[in-house]
């Protein structure tokens, strides 16, 4: 089903990433694979596992960057998976419906089974998301665990992606951000989160949090005035002690 | 974006075949062929081979060719199932003009009906070839005015080309029509391809990697570490470059070989008749779809796709 | 529209037991399907990581799979390195093996080198070597992070490696020095998160900017080597600004202990003590006392007149003579260390804010080991945590003695807030075991009488000879080393193949890629474990080699025993090794066989306690001499007793599992951990969790549970006395003193005050020559050389590059993705580089062990490992460069022995030539009988994916 909802989904499923805290360790995106390896879209096949051109299907990857210069300077751990799209060209483009996005939560899958392999929508992705399977001859891409979430099979507290339960420096986060109220929608106002490449109009469901701007250490009180030297350390030493 | 062979062989050769069978439907509506010649016949039949094997080859590129007739579903929403729509049907004009052809006594107004269709259904194929790049938000190359006119003169020009080259011999009314229109869309393709790529250099991509990253506030953002140490399937389909100087050099060579060569051989060509005609005009054909080839190959190979803002790419 | 299952089911059973793609020894829950292992998540009950995994962690299933696993034991038929091999039966190996070790055993069982990597049985494998007789055996922590250790355990008991963690819940201020991974690597992630979230500030004091360093609040890029110099000039800014905690220094540490002052005396430097022995303290009136004397408050500056007329004064005053010293300003530093003396004031004055003025509280009243009861426990919380960066230098062991000192000033030692230990630490400092095998204490088919590492009190605990030379092969606890506490591993090869100080006869390691990234000088190395004598025989004669998957070091093996992976074999993280526990209490934790091998392989557990048994090794055979644990590891697990009621667990021990800590063995033991979820936590009373060294609830309960003697306090030592024995020694005192020539060294190096000194390296080359410092960083991504095997990780990290600052390189003419030539004093290495903006300007580093062998690991030789990734351990000698004077130094820390892998200085010229693979390439590796490298697509969850049928691959 190409088109698009046609009303916004009453549910919009996705991830907050918290770019202060990602330390850029791949748990996230190691998980990501173990798990959707043997789930919906499965396999999540490598090629030349052992050879000389290793290369896979994953769902999120982890870049990292350096912004500014100087002082100013930071590295930021970026991971980066599918953003679950309100706008989603990925899905309008597709010949076949084997994209689409769900009218329910929003989250934005590809059929493996009726996917023809042409790759356009990998094209229409601004954001490097989709995932070919050389192998299979089917586009994949990150479901948001979509056989996780709500799966009757697993523990509530499971009921999160695999990438969330497993981040280590607590950088994901997952709900619903079409409701205000929901903690990933609070997190994002009071951070300030934003969308990669609005000027696109994607108009992404995934949000990133800043980094937070470093706490400035305090100009250096003077040593309190004391009489110098060791007479004077070992005097006030004593002063102190026989209080 | 990566030149894929049989991407490239796919548009060059339906654009010629649709420009072909375009110039073909024009000739019969103004009437300056017929059927029952065999010229034309043979030209109907080249134009829906070389549409067929550009449609194959685009097909075989496919992870599933056999599921390709799930393509044709998704026309409310996607320019390549309305491409694969608009070619099938154009398939039925497109055959019953050459089926009209082959006996001489057709009724003038069924072959022009039909022709108009499959003028039409050429066009439309085309545009329909032309909007599946030039929707992609993410390729600023593509996303943009010249992307349109660009396919449809070209697919013009080398379409006339051809159409030129098969009846050069004759020297008949239908040679010259051909030929000047082939004149102009060489013409009309050369400044084209100028315009297009002076606006190729001077526009600011879609996007930024500060705007890719969001990290802009902080400053200048480059990339540190990419994700895995070896390539993946997003910069193997996105991330082909190719030097400026080559790219200049190649651009060179489709203005020479794609439009300066082939509308000077015809029009040499054009009020000679015989073995030089015919010879001016498969230089021409075939220095056209050479300089086609290479364009299109251009027309990938420079498009820079933002998904390469997290590769590495300073710009979009 | 796609029918979508929402609740797929997961697996058919799930099985919990404990990650080994590191040693961070997580809880994990492996979901088995069809009996295969289909996914692995984190264990949301386990006290280590709480539920997540990490990226290695989540790819296990591709090492349990590994191509590389070895699948029989292996008999060496080819030339040594050659990889020709024969399959041979177990019971052909392990008569083998018996062979040689009896033979050895029989004549002299020093001749036998047992060393061991990080595999997390130490207490066997210790265990096993005492009983065999030899103290040659040492695990990794020579080359690993010993000077952590032994600087935390000769001053608190504790230490930031393994024993000791930040308290992220209640820290306001944390500082980092030297990691970027280490082996709290989950707890440490999910700490730092807890910080964010609660708004503390965290420094990075490291001189690369990524991984943790990269979401520091402050990122401080100190020059390598050199944070010795940084925190001596904080103690000297907060001792000038007087901010610190006088009361914590007279009631818990040895600071108002006496110092003899009687220059040129045997005794000069050692604590002034009573007749029986106790340390004495002055009052304020200048009364002697014993130190613990009741009633007493000892002056922190009393300087006295002994009875005997000599002078002392308290260690604290020495303290404060020597740091307020300008040599230790902020401007000093500033000079060595690359900060600016604004930024180090400010952190000096920064870090006294949060310890002083916002100092927090636990309302939980608690009482000392004198008996006087405190209201609530009083939190200065201000943390500290340091590792490789510190310790891999040959100044770590001081580094991390002044990073103590500095914790004790500001009394930020296990209160609320501050760094903790981790328990069953704090143990005596140090621990009161000393290291056997001295002098007459070896000897045929004897047993050592005590364990061969230990912590030497001083010289009379040396393993030295009547000449001072080493008793043990690595020369640990000589004098090259004296508090070698976990042995040299680095030097172990080196020594058997140069006969210094003597010849082994075997070789016998397990776990350790020793013949590639955890060798100084690999190149070298591998040409000595093929060197022959001149009648052709191999310098070093046998090696057996214990692991589990085709390593570079199984080629040079005459024996390889094929271990099993960490999803099939019983395993214990015990209290008596590097256990599990926590600040909040103790914890142990197994390893269960949760899937069968499918290969003829053992668990190496298994086969050491069988080679005990055939050998007839104490404790290893019952009266009969029939096997002693005829049930393999798991029945030494259940029913070892290290002490009486002491076993290798703590959990459930007695017969009907209900005691803990100490207790008769449980036959159900085993069972008891599975049901648990493979681990044993226990929480110690709330009055039991701060002040641990000086608190009566919490030593009463080390004793009753059996992690400690006597319920004395630990004294925590801001003078490390056993050091000042050594340098008496070397000032010419007393019976056993060093040669000559390491006598100025251990006089400047053995402090007992912290002090700082160049690096050896870099002092002993001229600058100009090789200006930049080389080190390198754990990928959180991949575990040393064992995850290039993986075919999920070695997708991250395929290849390394040497990164460099951009500013630098730019100087050097050096553009982005150039290559370069590396040149150490030692050798060349010719690698590709990368430009960055967040490393300190002077230093060029890279991922450590990416670099791999060709053939090795079952990889394509051209693999990308093999073409493009390097070791910097080719430049990297085990000896100081001759410069220095002494060919001979060590390049090693010279109170540990710790390996100095960071002191490395080089420099970066551009490669006019790109060469076809990084320089030296080895030749390729052979791969052993049964290991192939796969070709064609991994599929790996096909079989568990939604709708199977629809998954076949296309024709
Ligand atoms: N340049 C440089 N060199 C360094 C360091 C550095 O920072 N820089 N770090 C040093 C430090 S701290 C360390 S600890 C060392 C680590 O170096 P090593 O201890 O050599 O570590 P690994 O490469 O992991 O190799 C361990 C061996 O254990 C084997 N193994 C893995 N799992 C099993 C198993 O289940 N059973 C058995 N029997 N074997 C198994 C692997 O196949 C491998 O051969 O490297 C040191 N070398
Ligand atoms: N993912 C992963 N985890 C591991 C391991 C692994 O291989 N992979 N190995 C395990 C082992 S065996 C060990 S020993 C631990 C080690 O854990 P870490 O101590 O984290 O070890 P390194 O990666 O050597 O990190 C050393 C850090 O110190 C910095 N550094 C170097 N020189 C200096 C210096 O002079 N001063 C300061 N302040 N910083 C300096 C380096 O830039 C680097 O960031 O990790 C363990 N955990
Ligand atoms: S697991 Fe968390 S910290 Fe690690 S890379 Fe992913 S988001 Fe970042
Ligand atoms: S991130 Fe890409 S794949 Fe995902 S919804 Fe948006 S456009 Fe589609
Ligand atoms: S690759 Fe598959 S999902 Fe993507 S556009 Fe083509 S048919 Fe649709
Ligand atoms: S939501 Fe699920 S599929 Fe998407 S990146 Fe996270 S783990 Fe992968
Ligand atoms: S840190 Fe990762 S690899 Fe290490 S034990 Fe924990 S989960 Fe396993
Ligand atoms: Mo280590």
């Amino acid at each position: 089903m190409t088109s698009l909802p046609s009303a916004p989904p009453a549910r919009k499923l996705g991830l907050v990433i918290d770019l202060d805290t990602c330390v850029g360790c791949h748990a996230c995106a190691v998980n990501c694979k173990e798990w959707n390896t043997g789930g919906h879209s499965a396999p999540l096949t490598d090629t030349d596992a052992y050879g000389m051109n290793p290369s896979g299907v994953w769902f999120n990857r982890i870049h990292s960057f350096e912004a500014g210069d100087g002082p100013a300077g930071r590295t930021v751990n970026f991971p980066r998976s599918c953003l679950h799209c309100d706008e989603a060209d990925c899905v309008t483009v597709c010949p076949t419906g084997a994209s689409y996005k769900r009218t329910e939560d929003g989250i934005v899958l590809v059929n493996p089974d009726t996917c023809i392999g042409c790759k356009l929508c990998s094209w229409a992705c601004p954001y490097g998301a989709r995932e070919y399977d050389e192998d299979e001859g089917v586009m994949k891409k990150c479901t948001l665990c979509v056989d996780r979430i709500e799966n009757q099979n697993l523990p509530e507290e499971d009921r999160v992606p695999a990438c969330v339960s497993t981040c280590p420096a607590h950088a994901r986060h997952f709900g619903d951000l079409a409701d205000p109220a929901s903690a990933v929608s609070k997190l994002v106002a009071e951070r300030g989160g934003f969308d990669l490449m609005p000027e696109l109009g994607y108009r992404p469901v995934n949000k990133y949090l800043p980094p937070r701007p470093r706490a400035v250490l305090p100009a250096a009180p003077a040593a309190e005035a004391q009489e110098p030297g060791l007479p004077g350390f070992l005097g006030w030493v004593d002063r102190i002690l026989s209080r | 974006m990566h030149p894929s062979t049989s991407v490239i062989f796919f548009t060059v050769a339906s654009g010629a075949g649709y420009g072909l069978l375009a110039a073909l439907a024009l000739l019969a509506v103004i009437g300056l062929i017929v059927p029952g010649g065999g010229l034309p016949l043979l030209g109907l039949l080249l134009a829906l081979g070389l549409i067929t094997a550009g449609l194959l080859s685009s097909t075989l590129h496919l992870g599933h060719p056999e599921r390709a007739w799930r393509a044709f579903s998704q026309w409310r929403s996607s320019w390549l199932s309305r491409e694969g729509v608009a070619s099938v049907a154009t398939y039925l004009p497109a055959v019953l003009l050459a089926a009209l052809f082959v006996r001489a006594d057709v009724p003038r107004g069924l072959v022009v009906a039909v022709a108009v269709l499959a003028f039409a259904g050429a066009v439309a194929t085309v545009v329909c070839t032309a909007m599946i790049y030039r929707s992609l938000k993410p390729i600023g190359a593509w996303h943009n005015r010249h992307t349109v006119p660009g396919y449809l003169i070209i697919g013009a020009a080398t379409g006339f080309a051809v159409a030129y080259a098969l009846f050069a011999g004759t020297g008949s009314s239908a040679a010259w029509v051909a030929g000047i229109g082939a004149i102009v869309a060489l013409s009309a393709g050369f400044l084209q391809k100028r315009a297009y790529w002076r606006f190729l250099d001077t526009e600011d991509g879609p996007a930024s990697p500060e705007s890719a990253t969001g990290l802009g506030g902080i400053g200048r953002v480059r990339l540190l570490d990419p994700p895995h140490t070896g390539p993946n399937f997003v910069m193997r389909e996105m991330g082909y470059a190719v030097a400026r100087r080559h790219a200049e050099a190649l651009r060179r060579i489709v203005l020479v070989a794609g439009f300066v060569v082939p509308a000077w051989a015809i029009a040499l060509g054009l009020g000679l008749a015989g073995g030089l005609a015919v010879g001016l005009g498969t230089v021409a054909a075939v220095s056209a779809l050479l300089g086609a080839v290479v364009e299109r190959w251009l027309f990938f190979a420079e498009a820079r796709h933002t998904a390469m803002l997290y590769y590495g790419a300073t710009r979009s | 529209m796609e029918r979508l299952d929402p609740s797929p089911p997961v697996s058919d059973e799930v099985k919990c037991t404990t990650c080994y793609m590191c040693a961070c020894r997580c809880g994990i829950r492996v979901h088995i399907q069809d009996g295969q292992v289909r996914y692995i998540e984190g264990n949301r009950d386990h006290p280590v990581n709480r539920g997540v995994l990490c990226a290695k962690g989540s790819a296990g299933i591709m090492q349990h799979l590994s191509p590389a696993r070895l699948r029989k034991p292996l008999r060496r038929v080819g030339p040594r390195g050659s990889g020709e091999f024969e399959e041979i039966e177990w019971e052909e190996a392990l008569g083998l093996a018996h062979s040689w070790l009896a033979e050895i055993r029989g004549r002299d069982p020093t001749r036998l080198a047992f060393f061991t990597g990080r595999d997390q049985s130490q207490a066997l494998t210790g265990w096993w070597a005492q009983a065999y007789g030899t103290p040659n055996f040492a695990a990794h922590g020579g080359f690993c992070s010993v000077n952590m250790a032994a600087a935390g355990l000769y001053t608190f008991g504790g230490s930031f490696w393994e024993f000791g963690e930040a308290d992220f819940e209640r820290t306001k201020l944390f500082l980092m020095f030297g990691v970027a991974e280490d082996h709290d690597s989950n707890p440490i992630k999910i700490g730092l998160a807890r910080l964010k979230e609660r708004g503390a500030t965290f420094v990075s004091v490291n001189p690369v900017r990524t991984g943790y360093s990269s979401i520091a609040d402050e990122w401080v890029p100190v020059r390598p080597g050199t944070d010795g110099a940084l925190v001596l000039a904080l103690i000297h800014e907060l001792l000038r600004a007087r901010r610190i905690d006088l009361d914590f220094l007279a009631a818990y540490t040895n600071a108002p202990w006496l110092l003899i002052e009687d220059p040129g005396g045997a005794e000069h430097g050692l604590f002034a003590r009573d007749g029986e022995g106790k340390p004495l303290v002055a009052d304020a009136a200048g009364a002697l006392h014993p130190w613990d004397a009741a009633g007493v408050t000892p002056s922190l500056t009393a300087a006295v007149t002994l009875p005997d007329g000599r002078r002392a004064k308290p260690a604290f005053v020495l303290m404060a003579e020597t740091y307020l010293d300008e040599k230790y300003s902020a401007e000093a530093a500033s000079a060595v260390t690359g900060i600016a003396a604004s930024r180090i004031r400010a952190l000096a004055a920064r870090i006294a804010e949060v310890a002083f003025e916002q100092t927090i509280t636990v309302e939980t009243p608690w009482t000392d080991w004198r008996g006087v009861r405190h209201k609530r426990f009083v939190g200065r919380p201000v943390s500290f945590h340091a590792m490789r960066g510190i310790s891999a230098h040959a100044n770590g062991f001081q580094t991390c003695r002044a990073l103590h000192v500095l914790q004790m000033l500001l009394g930020a030692v296990d209160c609320p807030g501050a760094w903790r230990y981790k328990s069953p630490y704090p143990r005596p400092t140090p621990p009161p075991i000393r290291p056997g095998g001295k002098l007459g204490e070896t000897g045929p088919n004897a047993p050592l009488p005590r364990p061969p590492l230990g912590f030497p009190m001083g010289p009379d605990d040396l393993l030295v000879d009547a000449k001072g030379r080493a008793l043990r092969i690595d020369k640990a606890y000589s004098w090259d080393a004296p508090v070698a506490a976990h042995g040299l591993m680095h030097l172990v090869i080196r020594n058997a193949w140069a006969g210094d100080p003597y010849k082994v006869d075997l070789l016998f390691m397990y776990m350790a890629n020793m013949a590639w990234n955890s060798a100084m000088n690999s190149a070298g190395t591998v040409r000595m474990l093929t060197d022959t004598n001149e009648d052709g025989s191999y310098r070093i004669p046998r090696i057996i080699y214990a692991d589990a998957y085709a390593s570079e070091t199984v080629a040079y093996a005459d024996l390889v025993l094929p271990d099993t992976t960490y999803l099939e074999r019983y395993d214990a993280i015990s209290l008596l090794d590097r256990p599990i526990g926590n600040a909040e209490g103790p914890g142990d934790a197994i390893r269960h066989p949760v899937v069968k091998p499918d290969r003829d392989v053992r668990p190496f557990q298994d086969v050491l306690l069988d080679l005990g048994a055939r050998l007839g090794l104490p404790g290893m055979v019952r009266e009969d001499g029939s096997p002693r644990f005829p049930g393999g590891y798991a029945d030494y697990i259940t029913n070892h007793e290290r002490g009486p009621g002491i076993g290798p667990l703590a959990g459930w021990r007695g017969a009907d599992g209900s005691k803990h800590g100490k207790g008769e063995p449980n036959p159900e033991q085993l069972a008891r951990y599975i049901e648990n979820g493979g681990f044993w936590k226990m929480h110690l009373p709330d009055d039991a969790l701060f002040m641990k060294f000086a608190n009566k609830a919490y030593l009463d309960h080390a004793v009753a549970m059996g992690f400690m003697g006597s319920a004395a306090p630990i004294v925590l030592q801001l003078y490390v006395e056993p050091l000042q024995r050594f340098r008496l020694a070397a000032m010419g005192h007393g019976a056993k003193q060093p040669p000559d020539h390491l006598r100025a060294r251990i006089i400047a190096c053995l402090d007992p005050l912290p002090v700082w000194y160049p690096p050896f390296e870099g002092a002993a080359l001229p600058e100009a020559a090789f200006p930049l410092h080389a080190v390198t960083q754990r990928p959180a991504a991949m575990y040393h050389s064992w995850g290039s095997q993986n075919a999920w990780l070695r997708q991250i990290h395929g290849e390394n590059r040497l990164y460099i600052n951009r500013g630098t390189a730019t100087a050097l003419g050096i553009a982005d993705d150039d290559w370069v030539h590396v040149t150490s004093h030692h050798g060349r290495i010719t690698v590709q580089v990368k430009l960055m903006e967040g490393v300190e300007p002077s230093t060029v580093w890279t991922w450590n062990a990416i670099g791999k062998r060709a053939g090795a690991w079952a990889l394509d030789p051209r693999a990308p490992e093999a073409m493009r990734g390097f070791l910097l351990n080719h430049l990297i000698s085990e000896h100081l460069p001759e410069a220095d004077g002494g060919g001979g130094h060590l390049n090693s820390d010279p109170v540990t022995g710790q390996a100095a892998w960071y002191d490395l200085r080089v420099r970066v010229e551009k490669a006019t030539l790109a060469p076809e693979a990084t320089e030296p390439h080895l030749p390729p590796l052979k791969r052993p009988p049964g290991v192939t490298t796969p070709t064609g697509p991994l599929r790996f969850g096909a079989a568990f994916g939604r709708s199977p049928e629809n998954r076949k691959p296309r024709p």
